[in-house]
């Protein structure tokens, strides 16, 4: 397109342009292809233990698995549950992507993508994931990790981390009114969602909307909190807008708040 | 692949489909729109596939509030048995490395259906007409042989104008510059047609030349031609809020404005 000024832009669109994929592509460049989509693969690391019991086709016993995306979903899991030392680490994910920062030695996503899993219930599961999965990899990822737990009576909780300016509203959002929660929910949830549901026509993308979509088809209970946050990084009010979660995530999962702040009932 | 949101597979045996191509003003998919809203159509299954970008939400074209809490994903099925018509809906881009796999997905998924026919709705960049395009209607139709056998009549009663192949080389009248199709912008659309033609389906395309913007206009004029075709809507009034707008529509270009704005 041409501007006012004479220049000529390139238009952007939404569209999906052709590709011409009846060029036959050559060895070469298939290989590189091929290299590429290898080096994305996502790749799960389990402990000992677990591998040898996934390897002899057993899969990991579930009844909650809680997710969280985000570095203040995340670090609300570490400050409230994770803190409380009555999980062992028994596993990590990694995936790299445009995004991963290229580091000697130990790679970045080895504290990225963390599995825990809780010392007395052991079917008490818990992930944070604090890097990029990206759009090509989220599907993968998903598939790769929920082939590792019984689907039977397993209940998903995903707490995700986003930006208020995605949000769209037809009234003006003042600025205190972030950050808040918005709740979706699977078909197979039973259960009361902590918060108001998310309004059309907000939508959910990233591995929350991947996870959403997984447990949709495959009949298991699931709900996203989505935090709406006007901070972008790590920030400590974004951090206990989830605290409500956690009146909902079961008997089995102490909360180290409950020994300071006993208001809160855990059920 | 297919996978049943009901107790049991439905039977699409000779039902029309019709679904989108994710193309330039989202044309396709907004019209998509519309005739699920407008028809009340119920889910019947999703598109379960990896060739998608993830998302999530509440159902699209729930009238209340109450029944708005239903997940929906980006590619799903929705049926009217009483039409003998499926209508799939992609909602999300795919995957720049997975567009031949995932029309690859359709046409199988199509061919296992038993779909009788299937109706492409998409769009082209209206700047890449040639003189000859800039004229008269910006719509046009693709039908591959298999379904030219049984529709040539209807398309010709209805004065619709197929889609013009151009020279691949615009000015040179070098003597190899066959004429081709090309639909820029148009997404799978004409992998999906060529495909189709490769494997005898019965397929149809209706394609409308636009700009990206406010597409809403360009959707009504889709949905509108396809039902002068399918008759989909009992409606003969030539009424144009036929349609149902669904909730998902609203904000489409950004929230409220904010009054410390001025």
């Amino acid at each position: 397109m041409a501007t006012f000024f004479g220049e000529v832009l390139s238009v952007y669109s939404r569209a999906v342009e052709e590709d011409d994929d009846e060029l036959d592509e050559n060895e070469e460049d298939e290989q590189i292809r091929r290299e590429l989509e290898e080096k994305r693969e996502v790749h799960l690391h389990w402990s000992p233990e677990v591998s040898e019991s996934l390897k002899s086709g057993n899969k990991l016993q579930c009844s909650n698995f809680v997710l969280a995306v985000g570095q203040n979903a995340s670090s609300f899991l570490s400050v409230h549950i994770l803190s409380t030392a009555n999980w062992d680490t028994i596993g990590r994910a990694s995936a790299w992507n445009e995004r991963s920062r290229a580091v000697t030695g130990q790679s970045c996503e080895e504290s990225a993508c963390v599995f825990y899993r809780h010392k007395d219930n052991p079917t008490v599961l818990i992930c944070q994931v604090s890097c990029y999965v990206a759009e090509d990899q989220l599907f993968q990822w998903t598939e790769k990790v929920f082939d590792c737990l019984q689907h039977r009576e397993l209940n998903v909780t995903v707490l995700s981390d986003t930006s208020v300016a995605d949000y769209k509203t037809a009234d003006y959002l003042g600025g205190s009114s972030a950050p808040f929660l918005r709740s979706l929910h699977t078909s197979a949830f039973g259960d009361q969602p902590v918060c108001q549901s998310l309004e059309q026509p907000n939508i959910v993308t990233g591995l929350p909307a991947a996870v959403l979509n997984h447990c949709q088809v495959h009949r298991i209970s699931a709900v996203v909190y989505q935090c709406y946050s006007d901070v972008i990084g790590p920030d400590s009010v974004t951090m206990e807008t989830y605290k409500p979660v956690l009146t909902k995530l079961g008997r089995s999962i102490q909360s180290n708040t409950m020994r300071v702040i006993s208001r809160y009932v855990i059920w | 692949m297919f996978i049943s949101s009901q107790s049991s597979a439905p039977s699409f045996r000779d039902f029309t489909l019709v679904m989108p191509a994710v193309a330039v003003g989202n044309v396709g998919q907004l019209a998509v729109d519309l005739i699920v809203s407008t028809l009340n159509m119920s889910r019947v299954g999703h598109i379960h596939t990896d060739c998608l970008i993830p998302m999530a939400g509440n159902d699209p074209y729930a009238s209340s509030k109450e029944d708005g809490e239903e997940l929906h994903t980006p590619a799903e099925v929705y049926a009217a048995a009483e039409l003998k018509l499926a209508v799939l809906q992609i909602r999300a881009p795919i995957l720049q490395s997975k567009t031949k796999r995932f029309r690859q997905l359709l046409v199988s998924w199509i061919k296992s259906s038993g779909f009788s026919r299937t109706v492409v709705l998409s769009s082209s960049h209206a700047y890449q007409r040639d003189d000859q395009q800039l004229q008269g209607t910006p719509l046009r139709y693709l039908v591959t042989p298999s379904l030219l056998k049984g529709s040539a009549d209807a398309l010709k009663e209805m004065g619709w104008r197929e889609m013009e192949r151009v020279p691949a080389f615009p000015g040179l009248t070098d003597g190899n510059t066959e004429p081709r199709l090309c639909i820029p912008g148009g997404g799978i659309t004409k992998g999906l047609y060529t495909d189709s033609c490769k494997e005898d389906l019965p397929l149809a395309v209706l394609l409308v030349f636009c700009s990206e913007g406010d597409n809403i206009p360009d959707a009504f004029a889709l949905a509108n031609h396809l039902n002068d075709w399918l008759h989909l809507l009992d409606d003969n009034s030539k009424q144009p809020n036929k349609w149902k707008i669904p909730t998902s529509w609203s904000l489409l270009f950004g929230n409220g404005i904010p009054p410390a704005l001025f």
